[in-house]
């Protein structure tokens, strides 16, 4: 005889310790809650691992933490975010991605409604990704220990035959394409921050990208030496790091990299640079001078990329700066943020 | 954006900067401090520098409030953090700045100490209320633009019977520390000055009007424009300066006249000279000792005031004698000239004051234009 179970109070009810202890209570959590919004066969099985296969090519594999506050702001939730910053990951390498996994750490009395929330958000994006999150994690700690919730992830994909993509590529003439405006997410993280709430209509730009990454690898192949999310730190370290890791300097025109006036403006009002503001449905490529406009043509094609722009250039210099000619008709260093611009933006 | 990129057109910039290049004299040098930390933040950021001929020059100077703060006051409010009862509020750019040893509010925060970043005065007050039990201080640093909402915070907190809400004052005084630089025992060893004229603060200059820099400009012969931070602003007080330079003038001008006046916001003064009176000095990182150059509260505050409060101490720490803030704030050394700039001293680790926030004169230099270092180095 089946002992009998209360169901999940998903309306009222919050997440206690119990629901961490491996017991009933944390059966029920998830298979009530987590298959139920992720859905897959894999799940279903209830193993602690998932067996699958993947075809032709080199496996690719990433990991991610998200520890954003607030957990829900204008145009998604940590959920969403989670399952596209880790599918951008994969996608970068020029892969397709095709597995994730998903780690929680609850605190104790986060409200079920929001767990569903955040849950079936993750299902959502992951769907219509055409990935599935196949195995995971659940730990529940005491109140004061962890900020609502944290999320780990973890991206596997493949990659097709005869792509490898990395810094250490970047060749002196190689063009810089931007996918489209930066600093959405980060100035949308910001707006709704308790002590600095502002009105706006920004929205994170957070998406999962792997579509636009297969268009562009379509048309450019190999000539795409490297690409990157700018997410923590935004353009300005993402090129910094490629600068580094290729020995290389980049000019870039300020006129040319798309940034919203709302944006321009909000980081105004902040004292922030949107150059160093996060990104979470944005791409760089590097891609060699011949085929920057082919690629350029593809990514202005897809709607995640009807922004796209040719924002500068690879140059020679042995000090790897980033430099930039200003809108206003001067030059001057485009570098790391030193210190903590935004804490746990992602 | 607008009403803001009207102020930053590559069109009149260029236009500014052929007039400037053809009427400065190509006889002579123009050296011209900006003294307020947007101002420079104005110049690095979009690269004005490139756009003056060679023999005009800016120096860049001190009124970066964060800058300016000595490791002592730091030590003070860590020490004030570390008492189990405190919670100390205070701008996020402060927690950076290096007291001596290494200490920071930041790492002081690591170790436990509960310091709050806040946004505005406002916050401050608010976790007042939320806390009734314990003992909030507000870290209040800046010039004259900031001492007004200080000021208000106060009475503020007076109408709301806060009994365990202080403020730490470090509020300081342009132009004292303008005079200190004119003249200051530094400059009669050195025994010339360096700087033909000022760009005179933007923001501080709505609060205290055009009128107290008359006499410096008498005083010491230097001309003086009063500007806003947006390049263009900068673009035509410069184009002003080199014209008082060339006609041997040395008058306080007001490029700024969209927000500044002769006289000042009154408003804003009585508030601040209802709760606040002159130091008989203040440390400056970088300068010293600077005679009647910071504020404190009148004895009637008392209760708010902190150092009243908790009976702090002030213990002078030396600068790294290897720094050169002193002479690069004064014009007489370039960052580069400096053994410690972008070696031991950098944005992350920061030794010296100009280092410490994104407007102090090497923070600028490193983080937007070193690369005009090693063009001077090449040549």
């Amino acid at each position: 005889m089946r002992a009998y179970q209360r169901k999940l109070d998903i309306k009222n009810g919050r997440v206690d310790l119990s629901h961490g202890a491996g017991g009933r209570a944390m059966a029920q959590l998830i298979s009530g809650l987590f298959h139920e919004a992720f859905g897959n066969e894999w799940l279903a099985r209830g193993n602690d691992q998932a067996a699958f296969d993947v075809g032709a090519g080199r496996m690719v594999m990433t990991t991610d933490g998200y520890v954003i506050s607030p957990l829900f702001f204008p145009g998604g939730n940590i959920g969403s975010l989670a399952v596209h910053g880790t599918i951008n990951d994969v996608a970068m390498g020029g892969a397709r991605p095709l597995y994730l996994s998903a780690s929680f750490i609850i605190e104790e009395g986060f409200r079920f409604s929001d767990l569903k929330t955040i849950a079936d958000s993750m299902g959502e994006a992951a769907r219509a990704a055409g990935v599935y999150i196949i195995t995971g994690d659940t730990k529940v700690v005491e109140r004061g220990k962890a900020d609502g919730l944290f999320i780990s992830t973890t991206g596997v994909g493949v990659l097709a035959d005869g792509l490898d993509l990395s810094a250490e590529k970047a060749r002196v003439g190689d063009r810089v394409l931007v996918s489209g405006s930066l600093g959405d997410h980060g100035t949308a993280i910001m707006s709704r921050r308790q002590n600095l709430a502002f009105e706006t209509e920004i929205v994170s730009d957070s998406a999962a990208l792997h579509d636009l990454v297969a268009l562009m690898v379509a048309a450019g192949g190999s000539s795409i030496r490297v690409m990157r999310d700018p997410t923590r730190g935004g353009l300005a370290a993402m090129l910094n790091e490629i600068a580094h890791q290729s020995g290389l300097g980049f000019h870039l025109q300020e006129e040319a990299i798309p940034v919203k006036p709302a944006v321009a403006a909000a980081c105004e009002l902040l004292g922030l640079d949107p150059l160093h503001v996060a990104n979470e449905g944005k791409l760089v490529a590097i891609v060699a001078p011949d085929m920057a406009d082919a690629v350029l043509a593809a990514m202005k094609a897809h709607p995640l990329g009807c922004d796209a722009a040719d924002i500068g250039e690879a140059v020679a210099d042995n000090h790897q700066f980033v430099q930039m000619s200003t809108s206003f008709g001067g030059g001057r260093i485009v570098d790391w943020l030193s210190g903590e611009q935004l804490p746990r933006i992602c | 954006m607008k009403y803001a990129d009207e102020f930053r057109d590559k069109t009149i910039a260029r236009g500014l900067a052929r007039v400037i290049g053809a009427e400065a004299d190509s006889q002579r040098k123009y050296r011209f401090m900006e003294f307020c930390g947007g101002h420079t933040h104005a110049i690095s950021r979009y690269g004005l520098e490139d756009m003056l001929p060679a023999n005009v020059r800016m120096i860049h100077g001190p009124g970066c409030p964060v800058c300016v703060l000595p490791a002592s006051r730091i030590d003070m409010a860590i020490r004030l953090a570390e008492q189990p009862e405190v919670t100390l509020c205070v701008y996020g750019d402060l927690m950076r700045v290096p007291g001596s040893q290494g200490k920071s509010l930041l790492s002081a925060k690591a170790f436990g100490a509960d310091i709050r970043m806040v946004y505005s005065t406002l916050d401050a007050i608010r976790i007042a209320e939320q806390a009734p039990n314990r003992e909030v201080v507000f870290f209040a640093i800046g010039f004259e633009t900031t001492t007004p909402p200080t000021a208000v915070m106060i009475r503020l907190a007076e109408k709301k019977w806060l009994k365990s809400f202080s403020v730490f004052c470090n509020h300081v005084l342009t132009p004292s520390a303008m005079h200190s630089i004119l003249e200051s025992p530094d400059i009669r060893n050195i025994g010339r000055v360096e700087i033909d004229g000022f760009v005179g603060p933007a923001h501080v200059s709505t609060i205290i009007g055009t009128e107290p820099y008359e006499v410096l400009a008498e005083q010491f012969g230097k001309p003086i424009v009063i500007a806003g931070f947006e390049p263009l602003d900068m673009m035509q007080a410069i184009l002003m300066l080199v014209r008082q330079v060339n006609e041997g003038r040395h008058e306080v001008e007001n490029q700024y006249s969209r927000a500044v006046t002769r006289k000042g916001n009154r408003r804003a003064q009585e508030e601040v000279s209802d709760i606040f009176e002159l130091r008989d000095q203040f440390e400056w990182r970088g300068l010293g000792l600077v005679p009647h150059s910071g504020l404190k509260l009148k004895q009637a505050y008392a209760q708010f005031d902190a150092e009243m409060r908790f009976t702090m101490h002030e213990v002078r720490v030396a600068d790294n004698p290897a720094c050169e803030c002193g002479a690069i704030l004064r014009g007489v050394k370039r960052p580069v000239d400096c053994k410690l700039f972008g070696t031991v001293c950098t944005p992350e680790i920061p030794i010296g004051s100009c280092m410490v926030s994104s407007e102090g004169a090497c923070a600028a230099q490193w983080t937007y234009g070193r690369f005009r270092d090693y063009r001077l180095r090449r040549a």
